[in-house]
């Protein structure tokens, strides 16, 4: 038993030097900028605690006649079309998932690589391609009109936001739920069949419930950059803002104070809406 | 005997190799019966084909005089314990067992009572609230059969049930299968490539090979009255020699006249003899019909075996009596000891003791088989691995 302890002590000092250099990352990049945020939230220009860049947050009115203060409706704007996103993600991400992790392994390799081909190439160049295409003098329109059809108007419209985000977001998405898929015993799936399911029992008995983990993985992959997402909206939304615009522009207007108070309430809902996940996913692989 | 299952003239191939090849099979009625042989013999995707989870290429399918072959495995009144059971991990113990009752929408009380008889059929009351991960491999196996059971199916199909346990384990299931399948009266069709194991639970035994079957019996007869080379090869232990029927009851073989109990053969009709070594009898040199020297020994607990060279024919000779290597000694076969097969193109594959190769084959077959199924199992064991490295 002494032997093995001390081989085990011996594992656990390796263990833990492996995780120094990316708990010395951690620290300076993540825990550090964090407390700046919260820091700023809470401070007004001369570092002095005050409540102010919250109670902004929650009372700035663009013009007094507006029922809703003017962050709340861009919250609202910003979790409403990362829901839709999250939404069509999920109904395009789940059934290709599926698909790969139900093909021969050469066609699996060519269908990831397929999805991940996108994903090289740098998202301002890929938004750059959206407004080319939907512009209204676009190629999308350019190939309505060879069928006779259109034009119809979709960029600057909340229908040209999400469709860059679910662009952008959809690999994200079916990646850990493909990896789910592939992972799933085929055997569970004929004993389900065995045990009177049709392939509609099978999908809704075994596959869902067992891919859970890989959805939730995956709306919590795309649900939170969908949140913040701030150039999309610019270059595919006309002048819509959404939150990441604001504090993208108010740190562009060196209102620290006024960035930070926003970015924490929107890390804080995060975490929220996290946590929700987190725990129904936790409930499930326990019950 | 009602017959529940006929299969006809059932041919099978993947990718162009034939695995099943002109089979012909009635199931009856509340019977145990074993399909044997070893991997690739085609025992289990005769099995899958009854179950509906592969479809035959030619042939038909007959439960109950209706042909099945279309209909799919949810439709069919036969349930499936699987090879590693299968059990659903995101349900627990009841949940597994009550599945296919609420897919069929049973009332709840009914689904109450029906599980939790069932997880009292198989010993596991007071299990309902655990997770199937938490169950021990055994545990996991009645779930399995429980949740099989449940929907009271005519027919029960089991894949290698009791492959992944050890031993004493497997020796309790056995009987405990044997059991159940008493006291439900279902017809149990069960795989295995364990000759003891089909031979000990069975009803009927169905011997494969190659995708044809061998020999249909009862394990008696399976045992006693080999068809050919291969079963009685397969089937214990045997040697398995050449001979010629002179006439009814009197074959020659090992330079030897010897009286038999076998008829029915054309005068000087070449046949293979299998003797069962625990039919040998050992006796003084001068005695014997045959004559030769103890090669090998090894004790055995019940008994010795012998390995004695017979004009260089190695027979694997059981006996209670200790002979040392070296020994000249006599061999003493009676009549009813002796059993005469007809040639087939499994003569000659097996024969004498020479060397342990066939065995051998055999058992780094069945090694080979149980690692590739560890194989997916196989974490590494935290404790085993430091503990080797510190002893050094």
């Amino acid at each position: 038993m002494r032997n093995k302890n001390a081989v085990s002590a011996r594992g656990s000092l390796i263990q833990r030097m492996l995780l120094t250099p990316y708990s010395i990352w951690a620290v300076l990049f993540i825990v550090v900028p964090l407390f700046f945020i919260a820091f700023y939230a809470f401070t007004d220009s001369q570092m002095h605690f005050t409540l102010d860049n919250m109670r902004k947050v929650f009372t700035y009115r663009v013009n007094a006649e507006h029922t809703t203060p003017y962050y709340v409706m861009v919250f609202g704007r910003s979790f409403k079309l990362a829901v839709i996103s999250t939404l069509i993600c999920l109904l395009l991400g789940y059934p290709f998932a599926y698909r790969i992790a139900h093909a021969s392994p050469r066609v699996q390799g060519i269908l990831i690589t397929v999805i991940m081909i996108p994903m090289w190439m740098n998202f301002l160049i890929r938004t750059y391609a959206w407004m080319v295409i939907l512009q209204d003098k676009g190629i999308l329109n350019g190939g309505l009109a060879l069928l006779g059809l259109g034009p119809i108007h979709v960029i600057g419209t909340e229908t040209a936001v999400i469709i860059g985000m679910v662009y952008d977001y959809l690999p994200y998405m079916i990646l850990p739920i493909y990896s789910v898929m592939a992972k799933m015993d085929n055997k569970l799936l004929e004993a389900a069949r065995d045990l009177g399911c049709n392939s509609l029992g099978v999908m809704r008995r075994v596959i869902w419930p067992l891919s859970l983990p890989g959805v939730i993985s995956g709306v919590n992959m795309v649900l939170i950059p969908s949140v913040s997402t701030f150039y999309i909206s610019q270059k595919l939304g006309g002048k819509m803002k959404l939150i990441g615009d604001e504090i993208e522009e108010k740190y562009a207007n060196f209102d620290f104070n006024g960035a930070a108070a926003i970015a924490f309430i929107m890390m804080v809902l995060l975490l929220v809406v996290m946590a929700l996940l987190q725990h129904r996913a936790t409930k499930r692989s326990v019950a | 005997m009602n017959k529940i299952i006929e299969l006809k003239n059932i041919t099978k191939a993947f990718d162009g190799e034939v695995v099943l090849d002109n089979i012909n099979l009635d199931i009856y009625d509340n019977e145990f019966l074993t399909l044997l042989g070893p991997s690739g013999c085609g025992k289990t995707t005769t099995l899958r084909i009854i179950g509906g989870f592969e479809s035959a290429d030619e042939g038909d399918v007959i439960f109950l005089g209706e042909r099945i072959n279309d209909v799919p495995p949810y439709k069919r009144n036969v349930n499936t314990v699987f090879q590693r059971y299968a059990l659903f991990p995101h349900l627990n113990v009841f949940e597994n067992v009550a599945f296919p009752l609420r897919e069929k929408r049973v009332p709840k009380a009914e689904i109450n009572e029906r599980v939790t008889e069932m997880l009292k059929l198989v010993a596991l009351s007071g299990f309902e609230k655990r997770s199937v991960n938490s169950l021990s491999g055994g545990q996991q196996q009645r779930v399995a059969i429980a949740r099989a059971l449940v929907s009271k199916p005519k027919v029960l199909l089991l894949d290698e049930p009791l492959a992944a346990l050890d031993l004493k384990l497997r020796k309790d299931m056995q009987q405990e299968l044997k059991k159940i399948q008493k006291a439900t009266g279902i017809t149990f069709v069960f795989v295995t490539h364990d000759q003891e194991e089909a031979l000990s639970m069975s009803d009927t035994v169905v011997v494969m090979s190659e995708g044809r079957i061998q020999q249909i019996g009862t394990p008696v007869d399976i045992y006693n009255e080999p068809e050919n080379a291969f079963v009685a090869d397969f089937i214990g232990e045997s040697n398995i020699l050449d001979g010629v029927m002179l006439r009814d009851r009197k074959v020659s073989f090992a330079g030897h006249l010897f009286d038999c109990v076998d008829a029915g053969f054309a005068p000087k009709e070449p046949v293979d003899v299998v003797v069962r070594p625990e039919d040998v009898d050992i006796v003084p040199e001068e005695k014997g019909m045959l004559r030769g020297v103890v090669t090998s020994v090894t004790f055995l607990g019940v008994h010795y075996e012998i390995i004695a060279d017979i004009d260089g024919f190695k027979w694997m000779i059981q006996t209670t009596d200790f002979w040392d290597v070296d020994d000249r000694i006599g061999l003493y076969i009676e009549p009813d000891a002796i059993h005469i097969m007809k040639k087939s193109q499994y003569s000659g594959m097996f024969g004498d003791y020479s060397s342990f190769s066939m065995e051998l084959d055999e058992i780094g077959e069945l090694e080979d088989e149980k690692l590739e199924e560890m194989g997916e199992f196989v974490e590494p064991d935290e404790d085993a691995a430091p503990e080797s490295g510190a002893e050094t």
